[in-house]
């Protein structure tokens, strides 16, 4: 029989509700589970199995008279630990934030609390989510489960590992240039970046305002639906969150081919740099897209090559802008012992922050600073325009963009971190989607010879997640990559 | 763009760190050519093209100017490194003549 932490959401759910298990059964399991696995994994930050075990026990006496259920109802989920819970500390994998415990959860967990899910814990990432293979961590990097030495991908590893690893049913992550489809196809698992403004960033401790957004990360296509249905809405408490009705996002799912549906490939994806085991899986999965009915055309996407220089001036503009907030004095770190006001913010912001982070602070305020502005931020500006046009100009062709999420697959722990322009290479694929707005998904496509997963990546237009997921869920539906597990004994 | 310890020294003013003389050595090495290989940008033709702060657009979100219910001050003093009497504690701002 299957065990409790294999099943999906979706699977999970439907026992449950039946009766079939009870939240102290799913707990239970669970820990079982991440006390077998997460020595090797390490995807949490802060483990809440206890305080989820009195939460199931409530949950199942609440449930005893009459078994009322939500999709999410006794679900046990992690979120990336740059999302605020309140009574949970939330680290941000970054010294500066001390003890920091919010006073207040995000939206995005007042929804998940609003139908009684179980929060198993907090994962980890890289510090403030700048970094593409958790390795930027206060913490301590985690592993990939499908090889302990190489990185699980970033910056939500820990919770794409702790969904590929069964320590939890689904995750959260958050996406500023990748950060959710790059570790889900790393880790073999599936990872929505919706559209900018689909869900809420209330709580969200930003990195890129422009840029970021929060997303599911999943075990299979139906899941990240129903996960989706739960966060997507609009909130009063973020001004950029879309006023726009919300789908019910599992109906896409009921049509199983992609008939009538236009699919583009941008070349510009497949240039030299692309490993050839990635390259055969994803041609091999547009091919199954047009078997399924995909009409397939070629789409260009002209200004590709220059998205990580447009990302790495835009994001880290932001950046600079929204980390000046930790200064010692509202929470966090505060260093002992200095002379004077400025002494403290300087000695503070020296000891919290680790290397990547100091790096983007640098860049982004030079950016910025006087008599480079117009070179280098206003330049970024006016080309992040021309990339959002690019794909502007492609969706009057297409309903739908494929291509690969990474160049390669996971690399090997300590392969890149000496070499930050190469680190920030391997979001390639990945950012130009963020810099326009747009959703996207992650899917398994194959593995490479080592057995490291890949992944395909579905872009779709604003505020048309229900087309990427109806085409993911159908490729999904007609390959079995998803029965593959790591073994992790 | 070659960027000197110099000029480290000085963004690193800017943003309120203090860094040490290793860290000038390699962010000036790095952030050469990280900002070298930005200037690829230079081949964009962006003359008269409208920038892009956010993808949303410029429209302003706008909501009644009623008072509401907020963060009580306990809690949100709760975090703070040091506080007294429900504010922040910092050092003295102000020098004494």
């Amino acid at each position: 029989m299957t065990g409790i932490h294999q099943l999906t959401l979706a699977d999970l759910q439907k026992k449950f509700t039946a009766g079939e298990v009870t939240a102290r059964d799913i707990v239970q399991a669970y820990t079982l589970r991440i006390n077998q696995v997460e020595p090797k994994v390490k995807a949490y930050i802060t483990q809440t199995k206890d305080a989820a075990m009195a939460q199931a026990d409530a949950l199942d006496e609440k449930l005893k008279g009459w078994r009322r259920t939500m999709p999410l109802t006794g679900m046990p989920v992690a979120i990336k630990d740059n999302i605020c819970t309140e009574h949970v500390p939330t680290t941000c994998a970054s010294r500066i934030l001390g003890n920091f415990v919010p006073p207040y959860d995000a939206t995005v967990i007042a929804r998940l609390r609003g139908q009684d899910y179980l929060l198993l814990g907090k994962t980890n990432l890289d510090e403030f989510a700048m970094g593409s293979s958790t390795e930027n961590s206060a913490f301590g990097p985690s592993r990939n489960p499908w090889n302990i030495s190489h990185v699980p991908g970033g910056s939500s590893g820990g919770s794409a590992a702790a969904v590929a690893a069964d320590e939890c049913v689904a995750a959260l992550g958050s996406d500023t240039g990748g950060s959710i489809r790059q570790p889900a196809a790393l880790c073999g698992v599936v990872g929505l970046k919706p559209t900018y403004g689909r869900v809420s960033r209330f709580g969200l401790i930003s990195f890129a305002s422009s840029l970021d957004q929060i997303g599911p990360i999943t075990k299979d296509v139906t899941d990240a639906a129903i996960m989706l249905n739960v966060i997507a809405a609009h909130d009063p408490l973020d001004s950029t969150s879309a006023n726009l009705p919300v789908s019910d996002y599992t109906k896409a799912l009921k049509k199983k081919d992609l008939k009538k549906l236009k699919i583009g490939v941008p070349e510009e994806f497949f240039a030299a740099g692309i490993d050839p085991e990635v390259e055969q899986a994803v041609r091999a999965a547009i091919g199954e897209l047009k078997n399924l009915g995909g009409e397939i055309k070629e789409v260009s996407l002209p200004t590709t090559d220059y998205a990580v220089a447009i990302y790495y001036l835009v994001a880290t503009a932001e950046a600079s802008s929204n980390l000046a907030r930790y200064d010692g004095v509202k929470y966090g770190l505060r260093t002992k012992q200095t002379k004077d006001l400025l002494d403290m913010y300087v000695k503070t912001r020296q000891e919290g922050f680790g290397p990547e982070v100091k790096r983007r602070i640098m860049l982004g305020t030079y950016a910025l600073s006087a008599g480079y502005y117009d070179a280098y931020y206003g330049k970024a500006q006016a080309a992040r325009t021309m990339t959002k046009n690019d794909f502007d100009e492609a969706f009057k062709e297409v309903d739908l963009i494929v291509t690969p999420v990474t160049p390669t697959p996971a690399f090997k722990l300590g392969e890149k971190s000496e070499d930050p322009l190469q680190m920030y290479l391997s979001d390639i694929f990945t950012i130009s989607v963020n810099l326009a707005g747009l959703p996207a998904i992650s899917i398994p496509c194959g593995f490479s010879k080592a057995g490291l997963p890949i992944g395909l990546q579905i872009i779709g237009r604003p505020f048309e997640e229900e087309t990427i997921l109806r085409a993911a869920h159908a490729y999904e539906q007609a390959t079995d990559w998803r029965a593959k597990k790591p073994n992790l004994r | 763009m070659k960027i000197s310890k110099q000029d480290v020294e000085q963004v690193a003013k800017l943003a309120r760190l203090e860094i040490t003389e290793t860290e000038k050595e390699a962010f000036a090495q790095q952030l050469s050519g990280i900002l070298t290989y930005v200037e690829k940008l230079n081949a964009l033709k962006t003359a008269g093209v409208e920038p892009t702060a956010s993808v949303p657009g410029k429209t302003n979100v706008f909501r009644e100017d009623k008072p509401r219910p907020s963060l009580p001050v306990e809690k949100a003093l709760a975090n703070a490194p040091e506080q007294a009497d429900g504010f922040f504690v910092v050092p003295k701002i102000i020098e004494e003549r």
